[in-house]
Parts: structure tokens; C-alpha cells; sequence
């Protein structure tokens, strides 16, 4: 009895606890049969395939089990990966029987890796008219490498990255156009602002606006005086109306001296004729005038005679005493 | 000083042989047909049940609050970094694998196996075991091995609905009460769960159970093994560090088996 005393209570008892445990136990067999079915069902153990035989060079990055995506959607896997004679990879890949009718016999397949994730295989069918695929069909791979394309990828950005170090660098043509455009702008929003460009300083600006100024008050000036000049030129006592009146009369005065010209006209004929007979009687004067020059010229010789002759030969030198 | 050391490096490896040891004898009593008659059956019902029942519901709300936070920051996470297409296989990674049957066999050590093996261990010096003894019964059949099955039963159960149902909240974590989804969802689970995977899962969810049941009962089942390191500190805190060591070795052997 004192054995019993320190003896600890014993649990209470459990009612129904064979059928409690019976529940559990089935409901355990339940749940793993079930995640058993269905992990098979996930796995496609269920599926009638038919088989696809990929070539590819490189099939790294590929697994067992990935899948095959035809516009995005799975329609087969890869069961098994090994390597042919050639040294090549060959994928053997379980299409779905259902999903089948999707590859045709023009169909290509490519092979992506991306930077993060994955390797993608993918189908592409141009032309679903072909006829089907056929089952254990071979078709090699198209294999599009993002990796293999950085090196090619670096090396022009590192060149790109220069180009542009060159082209911002300290004293480069691009920083001192930068320069020269602000102090471009620098000037325009100053006080010449666009005329202060043009004209170089601000005083020259201010020189220009003057002229401008002054051009103003010339051109109101001139204005002025060309509208005196239309009342002048144009006006009832202008110089036009009295042009026009000139001019009607120089018409009368040129007819009037048309008629004086033909009247000299007339007695230029005349003169003309009066002329001929002047060189006719100019002609007879050359005989006639040698004629008197030789007769001259015998009385000078006689004069001369006579003068040596004569004894009075008056005697001209004044003698000195 | 030495003499120490290698005594305690004996006393360290009995230890692990005393737990052998009475592995072997529970295997062998739950092998023998001969030990489920009418009374068997009925102490190890009531224990499966004294194992199970309560903890299913607490810890299946508890595990499914934690997986919708789990799941919800995986997700945000993988939206933010664009690789949404890899949330599928991180939460199930992360959650059905590794985190939920750590759990469960915490759990179920915590709340079952532990007090369990600290009531044997009181029925033991009390006497109670050799009382059983003397009317003919045996005590690893009537005490221990019904504790040691109803254990491993307890984490197996425990394990397989928490995982079932994160399952089904990161189908409707992601998707939401839309049927459309479940063909991709079910293709990623096929995925990930190849069978290098499944089988490590089972293997990892049988030794969790394994070393969850059998530690704390061979704490009890022995007198050495109290005794050893009685006078460090609270009785049964020996059983409890060798049993969190073993649950870690697990783990990481699991975990080596999955990722390398």
C-alpha cells in the first residue's frame, strides 16, 4: 500500500481510444498515400509520353526532370541525359502524348541560359500545317549563350567608357564648349542679354541702342520731310504737275525745232553745194598763189638789186667820238 | 587530469551505448508479434493518441501562422528582385523541407517525448517499474516501447499534415482561390521534389522521429545515464542536449545530402 501512495496518478483514461487511434492511423496512411499519388502525379508518372531525342553540343545546365516549353508552356521533360558516339549530348525528353500535336515536323528547338536562372529548352512550330512530329524523332539543338557573349560585351563597354572619359575630361573640347555655352548663357541672362552677345560687351550694346535710338529720330525725320517732299513733288504747286506742263511744252518747242531743222537742213544742201564750188575755187588758188609767190619773190630779188645799186645806201652805224 | 578525461570519454561513449543498446531491445520487442495482444495495443492506442491529438491542432495553426509569414516575405522578396519565378521552389525548399520537420520533432520532443521520458523516469525510482516487473509485465513493453512508437508517430504525423497543408498555402500565398494555377504548381513540385529529395526528406523525417522517441526513453530506461552527470545540474538536461545534438547532426547530414 505505501508502494502505491508514492506511486504517481495514472493518466486519466481516454474515451473511444482504439477507434481514436484507428483515425489517426488511417488518416495517416490517407495523407502520405496521398502526397505519395500526388508527387508521382507532379512528376508525370501518370502520363502517356512519347519520346523526343535532343542533340546539343554543351548540356550544361541542363537537369533531369526540366521542362520543355512550347510558347511558355510545359509540354515535356527531360528524363534522361547522356552522350552519344560523336561526343555530344544527348537528351532523351518525355513529351506529354496530349501536348504532342504541337511539335511538327518543321519544328526547331533552342537552348537559352540566361544570366540569373535556369536553362531553358524551348520548341518553336512556324508552320502547324506540317505533319506531326514523329515519336524517338532526333533534331539537334539551336543554342543561344548570353555568357559567351560578355567578354565581347565588356571589352566595347570598357571602349565606350574611355571614349567618354576622353570626351569629359579636363580641358577636353567638350568641356570647354560646356564652358564657353555658359558663359553664353551667363551673358544672356545678364543685362545686354542676346545684344550683349552679338555686340561682344555690354558697352557696345549700349552704343548700339543708341544708334538705334538715333536711327529712330532720323527715321521720324526723314519721315517728316518725305511727306513734305510727296506735297512738294506731288502737291497741286509741285514739281510734277509743273514737270508735265514743261514737258508739254518742250514737246511744242522740239516740234518747232524739228521744222527749224529741216529748214537747216534745206540750206545745209545748199551749203554743201556751195561748198564743192569753195573746193573747186581752193583748187584754182594753190597756182595762183605760186604764181604771186615766184612774182614776189622777183620783186624782192629786184629790190634787192636796186638797193645794192642805189648810192644813197643810207648808212645805219653810229659812230662815237 | 587525464585519467579524468578518459574517464569521462568512457563514460561519454557508454552513454551513446546504453541508448544503442536499448534501441536494440525496444526494435526487437516492437518486432515480436507477441507483444501486440489486447493490453499492448490498447496502452500504445492511448499513447498515439495521448501524443497526437493535442498537439495536431496547436501545431498545425502555429506552423501555418509561421508559413504565411514565411511565405509572404518570400515571395515579397523574390517579386522585388523579379525572379518571382523562383518563389515556388524557395518556399517549398526552405518550408516543407528543411524548417517543418524540424519543428514537428522539436515540438513533439517538448511537449510529448521529454515529459514522457521524465515520468518513466519518476515511475522508475518510485518503484513502479519493478512493481510491473514483479506482476509479470514487462515495462519496456508496457511503459517504453508504446511511449517510443507513439513518438515517432506523433512526428511523422505531425510532419506530413503541416507539410500538406504549406503546401496548399503557398499555392494560395501565391495564386490565390483559383484552380488555374494548379498545373504549373503542380509541375514546380515535381520538380523539386525529385526523388534524391523525397528520399532525403523520408530519411530525415524517420531519424528525426527516431531520435526524438528513442533518446529520452534510454534517459529514463537507464540509471547510468541519469546518474552521469547528475551532479551538474537538473535531471534529464543531459538527455535533452544529446537529443537537440543528434536532431542538428540530422539535419546537417540532410542538408549535405540535398545541396552538395
Amino acid at each position: 500500500m505505501t508502494d502505491n501512495a508514492h506511486q504517481i496518478p495514472p493518466a486519466p483514461p481516454i474515451p473511444n481510444v482504439e477507434f481514436k487511434a484507428a483515425t489517426l492511423l488511417i488518416l495517416m496512411v490517407l495523407l502520405v498515400s496521398a502526397a505519395i499519388i500526388y508527387l508521382m502525379y507532379a512528376r508525370g508518372a501518370f502520363e502517356s509520353t512519347q519520346k523526343l531525342v535532343l542533340i546539343v553540343d554543351d548540356a550544361e545546365g541542363v537537369v533531369i526532370g526540366m521542362d520543355v516549353t512550347f510558347s511558355g508552356f510545359p509540354i515535356g521533360r527531360v528524363s534522361r541525359i547522356e552522350l552519344n558516339e560523336e561526343g555530344k549530348a544527348r537528351m532523351i525528353v518525355d513529351v506529354a502524348s496530349k501536348e504532342a500535336h504541337w511539335l511538327r515536323s518543321s519544328s526547331i528547338f533552342t537552348m537559352e541560359r540566361g544570366l540569373v536562372g535556369a536553362t531553358r529548352l524551348r520548341a518553336f512550330s512556324g508552320i502547324l500545317s506540317d505533319p506531326p512530329l514523329a515519336a524517338g524523332a532526333v533534331r539537334t539543338v539551336l543554342v543561344g549563350d548570353v555568357a559567351a557573349e560578355i567578354p565581347l560585351l565588356v571589352a566595347s563597354a570598357k571602349q565606350l567608357v574611355q571614349s567618354l572619359n576622353a570626351l569629359t575630361a579636363n580641358g577636353s573640347s567638350l568641356e570647354l564648349s560646356l564652358r564657353n555655352v555658359k558663359s553664353l548663357t551667363d551673358k544672356l541672362a545678364g543685362e545686354g542679354g542676346a545684344l550683349g552677345v552679338l555686340a561682344g560687351s555690354d558697352d557696345n550694346a549700349k552704343k548700339l541702342l543708341v544708334t538705334i535710338d538715333r536711327a529712330n529720330t532720323l527715321l521720324a525725320t526723314v519721315d517728316g520731310l518725305a511727306r513734305k517732299a510727296d506735297s512738294q513733288v506731288f502737291g497741286k504747286q509741285g514739281a510734277v504737275p509743273e514737270a508735265q506742263a514743261a514737258i508739254a511744252q518742250l514737246t511744242g518747242l522740239l516740234s518747232d525745232a524739228r521744222t527749224s531743222l529741216k529748214k537747216v537742213d534745206a540750206v545745209l544742201i545748199e551749203a554743201q553745194a556751195v561748198g564743192a564750188n569753195v573746193k573747186g575755187a581752193t583748187a584754182d588758188l594753190a597756182p595762183l598763189r605760186a604764181d604771186v609767190e615766184s612774182n614776189l619773190r622777183k620783186v624782192e630779188q629786184l629790190v634787192n638789186e636796186i638797193n645794192r645799186k642805189w648810192p644813197f645806201k643810207r648808212d645805219t652805224e653810229i659812230k662815237l667820238p | 587530469m587525464l585519467r579524468r578525461l578518459g574517464g569521462n570519454v568512457w563514460a561519454w561513449l557508454g552513454s551513446w551505448w546504453q541508448i544503442a543498446l536499448f534501441g536494440v531491445i525496444v526494435i526487437a520487442q516492437a518486432l515480436s508479434p507477441s507483444t501486440y495482444d489486447r493490453t499492448s495495443r490498447l496502452v500504445i492506442a492511448r499513447q498515439i493518441v495521448r501524443a497526437t491529438a493535442p498537439n495536431l491542432l496547436w501545431f498545425t495553426v502555429l506552423s501555418a501562422l509561421i508559413s504565411v509569414v514565411l511565405i509572404r516575405i518570400v515571395i515579397v522578396t523574390a517579386l522585388s528582385y523579379g525572379l518571382s519565378r523562383f518563389a515556388i521552389e524557395m518556399v517549398v525548399r526552405v518550408l516543407v523541407l528543411e524548417l517543418i520537420p524540424l519543428t514537428a520533432a522539436l515540438f513533439v520532443a517538448l511537449r510529448y517525448t521529454l515529459p514522457g521520458s521524465a515520468e518513466v523516469a519518476l515511475m522508475r525510482e518510485q518503484g513502479a517499474l519493478d512493481a510491473l516487473r514483479r506482476k509479470g509485465i514487462d515495462p519496456v513493453a508496457h511503459e517504453f516501447l508504446p511511449r517510443v512508437l507513439a513518438g515517432m508517430f506523433s512526428v511523422g504525423m505531425l510532419g506530413a499534415v503541416s507539410c500538406i497543408m504549406t503546401l496548399v498555402l503557398t499555392y494560395l500565398a501565391l495564386y490565390g482561390f483559383t484552380p488555374w494555377a494548379l498545373a504549373g504548381y503542380t509541375r514546380v513540385v515535381g520538380q523539386v521534389f525529385n526523388p534524391a529529395v523525397t528520399l532525403i526528406l523520408v530519411l530525415k523525417m524517420f531519424f528525426f522521429s527516431v531520435a526524438v522517441s528513442f533518446i529520452p526513453m534510454a534517459s529514463a530506461y537507464y540509471d547510468g545515464l541519469a546518474n552521469v552527470r547528475r551532479h551538474r545540474g537538473a535531471n534529464g538536461l543531459p538527455g535533452i542536449v544529446r537529443l537537440f545534438a543528434v536532431v542538428l547532426l540530422v539535419e546537417v547530414a540532410s542538408l549535405m545530402g540535398n545541396y552538395y
